[in-house]
C-alpha cells in the first residue's frame, strides 16, 4: 500500500511539470491582461522544437533552447495580434493551436519523414534523471528512505525546475516593481499608462515570459519525459493548465497545488485502468480525465469559492480615442 | 461618407480579400520551406477541389459541415457571446442524432428518421450549450472558458459512451453499429446519378444547411427575438434599458447556437458514415469559428466562407496525395493563418485602406 502510494505521488510529480510550467505560463500572460488559450499551441511548438533539435545537435540544451525560441515567436504572435492589432486575443489564441498542430506534423513528416515524429532520441541528447545526494545511503532508512529515494530523487532537471518557478514567480508577480506593474496592469491599464508607463511594452514582457515557460513545458514532454516529438503530444495539457490557472484564481502558489491535484488525477486513472474499487467496482478513466474540467466548471460556477479574472482581461488597451 | 468611413464593399469585399491573400501568402512560403512548388501546389488544390465532379461532390460535403459550426459561432457572436464550444455540440449533437437513427432506422423510412434526427440532434447540441449558457447568464462564468471545458468533457463522455454503452457486442471498434436503409439520408450521386459526383458522400444535408441559413437569416434580421439578440449583443447595458432580458437572450441564442451545431452530425453522421464514430468532428467546430468571422456574421458570407473552406479541405487531400511531401496537415496550416489574419489580424490593412481611399475623397471634394 505504502510503496503503491509512493509510486502513484511519483507519477503525479512528472504529469504535474508540464502543467505547472504551462500554468505559470499562462499566468503571467493574464496577469497582464492578455488571455491565452494558445498555451496548447506554444507548448506542442516548442515539444516540436526541442526533439528537432536535440536530435541534430545531440544536446539536450539546444533542444531546450530550440524550443523556448519556437515558443516565443508563437507568444510574439500572439502578443502582436492582441497587443498591437488590438485583435480579438481568443481567435488569436485558437490561430496558434492551430498553426501548432499544422506546422508540427507538416514540418516533421518533410523533415525526417517518420509520419509526423521526430527521431529517437539518446539518452544523452534528453534530460537525463537526476540521483539527488545521499538518495542510495538513505533508500534503506524506513518510511524517509522510500519518500527521499523514491519519491524526491530520481527525476529530471526540468521537473525540479518548474517547482523552483513556483517562488520565483510569486517573488516576481508580488515582489517586485515589475510584477506590481504586470498585476495593474491587468486591472487597469489607463492608469497605468497615465503613471506614464508603456502598457504595451509591460503586455510584451509579460506575453514573452509566457512564451519562454510554455517553451520550458513543450521541451519537457519531447525530451525529458518521452524521447522525441510525437504527433500532437501536448493532447490537450495547455488546456488543462489553463483551467488549473482558473481554479487557482491566478496565484502562483494554489497553481502549483491545483497542478499537483490535476496531475495526481492523471495518475490515479493510469493506475486505477481495469481495477476495482470496493464497494463501487470499477471507475471508468474517462471520469478521471473529466474531473479537472468538471471541476473548474463547479468553481466558476462559483460554488466552490469565486475565480475572478484580471479586470482588463481579454480587453485590448486603446490609448486614444480617434 | 465620413472621414475615416470605408464604402461597403471594401468593408466587406477588399479587406477580407486582402486578409485571405496575406493568409495564402504565407502559406506559400512555408511550402517553399518544404521544397516544393506554391504555384504547383495551388494548381492541384483548385483542380482537386472544383476539376472533376467527384472532388465538386467533396468539397460540398465539407462546405455543409461548415455552413452548421459557422452559423452556429455566428448567432452566438450577434449576441456578442463567444461560443467556442461548437466542437463538443456538434460532437453530442452527433450522438442524438445517432440515438434517433438507432431506434427508427428499422422501422421506417429515412425522412421520418430524418425528422427525429434533426430534433435529436439540435436538442443534445443545445442542451450541450445549456450549461456554459446559463452560468454566463446567473453566474458570469466566461463563456469562453466554460465551453471549452465542455470541449473537453464531451470528448471523454463520448469516449465511454462509445467504448462501453453503444458499442456493438463483438466489435471491437469504439462506434456504434452502422444504420440500416431507414437510418441513411440519401447521397446526391443517388438521386442524381448524371451530375457525376463519383464516390463523393455529398448527401441532402448540404439543402438542410441551406435552408437553416434562410432560418438563420430570418431569425436575426427580420424577427422580434433577432432583434433583441443584435441589440444585445451591440450594447448589453443599453439593451436592458429597453426591457431586453439578458439572462432570457443568453440562454436562448446559446440553445440555437449549440442546436445549429448540433446540425452538423447529419451530414457526417446520418449523411456519410452512418454510425457513430469516435472524434467525427475533427475540428469542424473550431474551424466555424474562422467561417463565422470570415462570413461577417451573415448567412450569405457564411455560404462563401464555407465553400472556401471547403475546397481548402478536398484540395488539400488531393495536394497531399499528389505531392505527397505535403500532408494533409497544410490544410490545417492554411486555416491557422487564415484564422489569423481573417480573425485576429482583422485589422491590419484597416489603416491603409483608409489613408489610400481618405486621400481619394479629399481629392474629390477639393
Amino acid at each position: 500500500m505504502f510503496e503503491d502510494i509512493i509510486l502513484i505521488l511519483d507519477s503525479t510529480l512528472r504529469l504535474s511539470t508540464p502543467l505547472l510550467f504551462a500554468c505559470l505560463a499562462g499566468l503571467f500572460s493574464e496577469r497582464s491582461g492578455i488571455v491565452d488559450i494558445g498555451l496548447e499551441g506554444k507548448m506542442l511548438g516548442a515539444a516540436f522544437a526541442a526533439g528537432a533539435a536535440a536530435y541534430m545537435t545531440g544536446s539536450p540544451w539546444m533542444g531546450l533552447l530550440a524550443g523556448i525560441i519556437v515558443s516565443v515567436m508563437l507568444a510574439i504572435i500572439h502578443g502582436y495580434a492582441s497587443i498591437t492589432q488590438r485583435g480579438n486575443q481568443v481567435v488569436a489564441g485558437v490561430a496558434i493551436n492551430f498553426l501548432a498542430a499544422g506546422l508540427t506534423v507538416l514540418l516533421g513528416q518533410a523533415w525526417f519523414n517518420q509520419g509526423g515524429r521526430t527521431p529517437q532520441l539518446a539518452i544523452s541528447a534528453r534530460f537525463d534523471d537526476i540521483t539527488l545526494p545521499f538518495a542510495e545511503a538513505l533508500q534503506d532508512v524506513p518510511f524517509v528512505g522510500p519518500i527521499y529515494h523514491d519519491l524526491i530523487s530520481g527525476h529530471n532537471l526540468l521537473v525540479y525546475l518548474s517547482f523552483v518557478m513556483v517562488p520565483l514567480t510569486w517573488w516576481i508577480v508580488f515582489r517586485t516593481r515589475f510584477g506590481l506593474r504586470l498585476r495593474a496592469v491587468g486591472e487597469s491599464p489607463a492608469a497605468v499608462d497615465t503613471a506614464g508607463i508603456s502598457v504595451t511594452w509591460l503586455r510584451y514582457r509579460a506575453v514573452i515570459l509566457c512564451g519562454v515557460l510554455c517553451g520550458f513545458a513543450g521541451t519537457y514532454l519531447a525530451i525529458a519525459q518521452s524521447a522525441g516529438f510525437i504527433k500532437d503530444m501536448s493532447a490537450g495539457k495547455g488546456f488543462i493548465a489553463l483551467a488549473a490557472l482558473i481554479f487557482a484564481k491566478w496565484r502562483p502558489v494554489s497553481a502549483m497545488f491545483t497542478c499537483l491535484l490535476f496531475g495526481f488525477l492523471d495518475a490515479l486513472a493510469i493506475r486505477m485502468q481495469g481495477q476495482e474499487i470496493p464497494g463501487i467496482g470499477e471507475v471508468p478513466v474517462q471520469v478521471f480525465q473529466a474531473l479537472p474540467y468538471v471541476l473548474t466548471v463547479v468553481l466558476l460556477a462559483g460554488f466552490i469559492g469565486r475565480a475572478i479574472p484580471p479586470k482588463a482581461s481579454g480587453i485590448p488597451y486603446v490609448k486614444e480615442r480617434t | 461618407m465620413t472621414k475615416g468611413q470605408l464604402p461597403k464593399w471594401v468593408d466587406y469585399g477588399l479587406l477580407p480579400a486582402l486578409n485571405l491573400i496575406a493568409a495564402f501568402a504565407v502559406s506559400g512560403l512555408v511550402v517553399v520551406l518544404i521544397g516544393e512548388d506554391p504555384f504547383e501546389a495551388v494548381k492541384w488544390m483548385l483542380f482537386g477541389s472544383w476539376g472533376y465532379g467527384e472532388g465538386v461532390g467533396f468539397t460540398l460535403f465539407y462546405t455543409t459541415n461548415f455552413i452548421f459550426t459557422g452559423l452556429a459561432v455566428a448567432v452566438a457572436f450577434h449576441a456578442g457571446l463567444f461560443n467556442i464550444g461548437g466542437e463538443g455540440q456538434a460532437y453530442i449533437g452527433g450522438l442524438g442524432i445517432a440515438v434517433a437513427c438507432l431506434a427508427f432506422d428499422a422501422y421506417v423510412p429515412w425522412y421520418i428518421t430524418g425528422l427525429f434526427a434533426i430534433v435529436g440532434g439540435a436538442t443534445f447540441g443545445a442542451a450541450w450549450a445549456l450549461i456554459p449558457a446559463y452560468l454566463q447568464a446567473k453566474r458570469g462564468s466566461h463563456i469562453v472558458i466554460t465551453t471549452i471545458m465542455f470541449n473537453f468533457i464531451a470528448t471523454t463522455l463520448m469516449v465511454y459512451l462509445l467504448s462501453n454503452v453503444l458499442r456493438p457486442q463483438g466489435s471491437m471498434q469504439p462506434s456504434t453499429r452502422t444504420f440500416t436503409e431507414g437510418g441513411q439520408l440519401p447521397l446526391l450521386r443517388n438521386i442524381w446519378p448524371s451530375l457525376d459526383l463519383g464516390q463523393s458522400p455529398v448527401n441532402l444535408s448540404f439543402f438542410l444547411a441551406l435552408i437553416v441559413c434562410v432560418l438563420v437569416w430570418y431569425l436575426i434580421w427580420r424577427s422580434k427575438l433577432g432583434y433583441e439578440i443584435r441589440a444585445f449583443g451591440a450594447n448589453p447595458t443599453a439593451s436592458v434599458y429597453a426591457g431586453i432580458s439578458p439572462v432570457r437572450i443568453t440562454v436562448i441564442t446559446m440553445l440555437i447556437s449549440g442546436g445549429l451545431a448540433g446540425l452538423m452530425g447529419m451530414n457526417e453522421v446520418m449523411g456519410s458514415q452512418n454510425r457513430l464514430l469516435l472524434d467525427f468532428t475533427a475540428g469542424y467546430g473550431f474551424v466555424g469559428i474562422a467561417v463565422a468571422l470570415m462570413g461577417r456574421g451573415h448567412p450569405i458570407g457564411i455560404i462563401l466562407a464555407s465553400i472556401l473552406f471547403g475546397s481548402l479541405y478536398q484540395g488539400g487531400a488531393e495536394l497531399a496525395f499528389e505531392i505527397p511531401a505535403i500532408t494533409r496537415d497544410m490544410i490545417v496550416v492554411i486555416q491557422a493563418l487564415v484564422i489569423l489574419f481573417a480573425g485576429a489580424l482583422e485589422n491590419l490593412f484597416r489603416p491603409a485602406v483608409v489613408a489610400f481611399f481618405n486621400r481619394f475623397s479629399d481629392e474629390a471634394a477639393a
